[in-house]
């Protein structure tokens, strides 16, 4: 998180991640010829697949919903200096709190259960971040590798509550019984049907609104209170945080907390949203997406929200790619999801250096 | 007399889930020694899973599969050493990078040469697997229960990657305690300033260091893909990568210590195979999910110091720069 050569604020947060997601594209389209396929073609096929239709759109910005919550959920871990790998586990754990309520409460009104779902999923979430945030703030053990064998006792967790427990009774598949009815998210098509504007159905729903709330909430949360100076602060020089009385346990814990509840809320646009019952695996990576998002967003929710709008266009037009190119299917969009991972992270200091050079800014302050 | 049959042959079984965490935990104890996390365990499997069945249901050949894999897994091993020791980038993001990258391409190419939605194909032609080694006389060791079973099912009847990993834990073991090479590397993983001002260059110890591990994760995810199972089909690592990175902690970054815990992991997962629905006595049903989850959750307990204590090499995870 140190830069080598320091860019102006255009070159940082605008040029540099295009950059970087030019090769990602890049190397994915030669891989693309190789496979024997025109990669300009497949561009042209994703971009019509992400924005042709409306409910396609209405797709893409279903998926950029859940990025939103897992980037944030990367980002505001890592400006505390936390690298939280556990976003996949954490918005499982948090499904499961948004289905409980779902199952148990289904039937009440809308304007009690969705308010309390997300209270629920956020706590859930947020519970199962506390642990590896609480290992590392206590105990020192490296949240990188506690939050990844999370993931995995997460997974088993749920696959045991869902094979054992909460399947609905009579089938064979481990899923729950659909929520009742007050439990259900409204879609964006039937909001605006109601104000009399048509737009093709899609998973799209207001969950979207809570991942606006989440970006401004992030945004005024990192700069704007001094919990979030203090995040800043324990994320760039523990040393000094410590001097400046503040306490670097207790600020990792906090920024645990609200990690693991930003990522608990992907159940809110999973199950309420679309849905409508927990069923297995049903992030379906969104926690690895995150990774992707929070680096080349810079995390800032802005570029997240940008990034996430990226991501979803990818998954959504990614899915129709394979209806017209039976050789190129989703798959690629999880290589391009690693090349961006690998160029905004590891290797951003490749084309940072040429850059603040071209732009004549190597050594120079920024202010 | 059927106890023991059973006993040796979840041993047998044992050995056989062993032997790819043990290649991947020995495969990570080298890159972390030298300060290079290695989270990218997986990913290099399942990229040498792919090419390995690739080539050899393309030629006919294991030995070109194996070939395949460990160039595979090297070439990964080498872009991460670019980012993390060339880059001085982040060591996790570049090796969650190489996981991801890998768990898209492996299925992307599969689909687009063998058109088999995402897998290769059926590997059952001669030569095209490594098979078990019959040793001379287990047949007729047999008849003779005690200790002949013990010969067929144990030490005959593996294929040479096996063997190999088991050759590999003490030639480890000797390589970083014994020869200068070791000592550099156990240094390198401790206090590169010192090995700088000794005049060896730390970025080299690391390169190479990176190198094993790309080198033994090619051999391990050949095994799972053209000994283990009859071709690459999508995620087939499953999660061994990381199982393995939480052996290498379990055994606190030492060979036979890592090997213990691979063992103790892969008896774990060939025991839940069988225990699916049996009742223990004075327990009941163990949940198989909840034996799944055991290492990871054992593994937390370990760093959080509640169960003895693993402590990391010291400069893991910080990229070297001779400025500083």
């Amino acid at each position: 998180m140190n830069p080598a050569a320091k860019l102006p604020r255009w070159a940082e947060y605008g040029l540099l991640p295009l950059i970087n997601l030019c090769a990602a594209l890049l190397i994915s389209g030669a891989i693309i010829r190789l496979i024997g396929e025109s990669p300009w073609a497949a561009l042209k096929l994703m971009v019509s697949g992400a924005f042709g239709a409306q409910d396609s759109i209405g797709y893409t910005l279903f998926y950029a919903t859940d990025f939103v919550f897992t980037g944030l959920a990367v980002a505001v871990a890592f400006h505390a200096g936390l690298f939280n790998i556990g976003g996949e586990g954490q918005a499982y754990i948090g499904g499961l709190g948004v289905g409980l309520v779902g199952l148990a409460f289904g039937s009440w009104s809308p304007w009690i259960v969705i308010p309390l779902g997300v209270l629920s999923g956020c706590a859930f979430g947020a519970a199962w971040a506390f642990v590896p945030g609480w290992l590392q703030a206590r105990r020192g053990s490296h949240i990188v590798i506690t939050t990844i064998m999370a993931n995995f006792i997460a997974s088993a967790l749920m696959t045991y509550l869902l094979v054992n427990v909460l399947i609905k009774p009579g089938q064979q598949s481990p899923e729950t019984r659909e929520f009742g009815p007050g439990a259900a998210m409204p879609a964006v098509h039937d909001v605006l049907a109601r104000m009399g504007i048509e737009f093709a159905p899609s998973p799209f729903n207001l969950a979207s609104l809570l991942a606006l709330a989440a970006c401004l909430f992030v945004w005024a949360f990192i700069w704007r209170t001094r919990w979030g100076y203090a995040l800043r602060v324990v994320g760039q020089n523990p040393q000094a945080a410590v001097y400046a009385g503040i306490s670097p346990g207790r600020t990792i814990l906090v920024a645990m907390v609200l990690s693991g509840g930003l990522a608990g809320c992907l159940g809110v646009n999973e199950l309420m949203g679309s849905q409508h019952r927990m069923l297995l695996d049903f992030p379906g990576g969104a926690g690895f997406v995150g990774i992707a998002v929070a680096l080349m967003g810079r995390n800032h929710p802005l570029g997240i929200l940008a990034a996430s709008l990226l991501f979803g266009a990818l998954y959504q037009g990614g899915s129709q790619l394979s209806f017209d190119m039976p050789h190129v299917n989703r798959d690629m969009v999880i290589l391009i999801q690693g090349l961006v991972i690998l160029f905004c992270g590891a290797l951003e200091n490749v084309f940072r250096a040429p850059l603040a050079a071209i732009l004549g800014t190597a050594g120079r302050r920024p202010a | 007399m059927d106890a023991y049959r059973e006993i040796i042959l979840l041993l047998a079984a044992t050995i056989r889930v062993a032997t790819p965490l043990v290649l991947a935990a020995i495969a990570g104890m080298y890159s972390e020694r030298s300060g290079v996390i290695d989270l990218a365990l997986e990913g290099k499997m399942l990229a040498a899973a792919f090419a390995s069945a690739a080539v050899a249901a393309t030629t006919g050949s294991a030995w070109l599969g194996l070939g395949a894999g460990i160039a595979a897994a090297g070439a990964l091993a080498l872009v991460i050493a670019f980012a993390c020791v060339t880059h001085r980038g982040n060591q996790v993001v570049a090796a969650m990078a190489v996981n991801i990258m890998v768990a898209g391409l492996a299925p992307a190419l599969a689909l687009a040469w063998f058109d088999q939605g995402g897998q290769t194909p059926q590997l059952d032609g001669p030569g095209q697997r490594f098979l078990g080694l019959v040793w001379p006389w287990s047949q007729a060791a047999r008849r003779h229960p005690i200790p002949g079973l013990a010969y067929a099912e144990l030490l005959s009847g593996h294929n040479i990657i096996v063997y190999f990993a088991a050759a590999l834990v003490p030639a480890s073991a000797w390589a970083l305690y014994r020869t200068r090479f070791g000592l550099r590397l156990r240094a390198v993983g401790e206090n590169p300033l010192a090995v700088d001002t000794a005049g060896i260059s730390v970025n080299l110890l690391r390169y190479q260091a990176s190198m094993i591990s790309g080198v033994l994760c090619g051999v391990a995810g050949t095994y799972i893909a053209t000994a283990a199972s009859a071709g690459f089909v999508r995620d087939m690592t499953a999660g061994k990568g990381y199982l393995a990175l939480a052996a290498l902690i379990f055994g606190k970054w030492r060979p036979y210590p890592t090997l213990a815990a691979c063992l103790l992991f892969a008896f774990a997962d060939a025991g839940a195979a069988r225990l699916q629905g049996v009742s223990l006595p004075g327990v009941g049903i163990v949940p198989v999910q909840f034996i799944i989850a055991l290492p990871y959750i054992l593994t937390v307990l370990l760093l959080a110091g509640f169960v003895g204590s693993s402590v990391a090499p010291k400069a893991i995870g910080v990229p070297y720069s001779k400025e500083k």
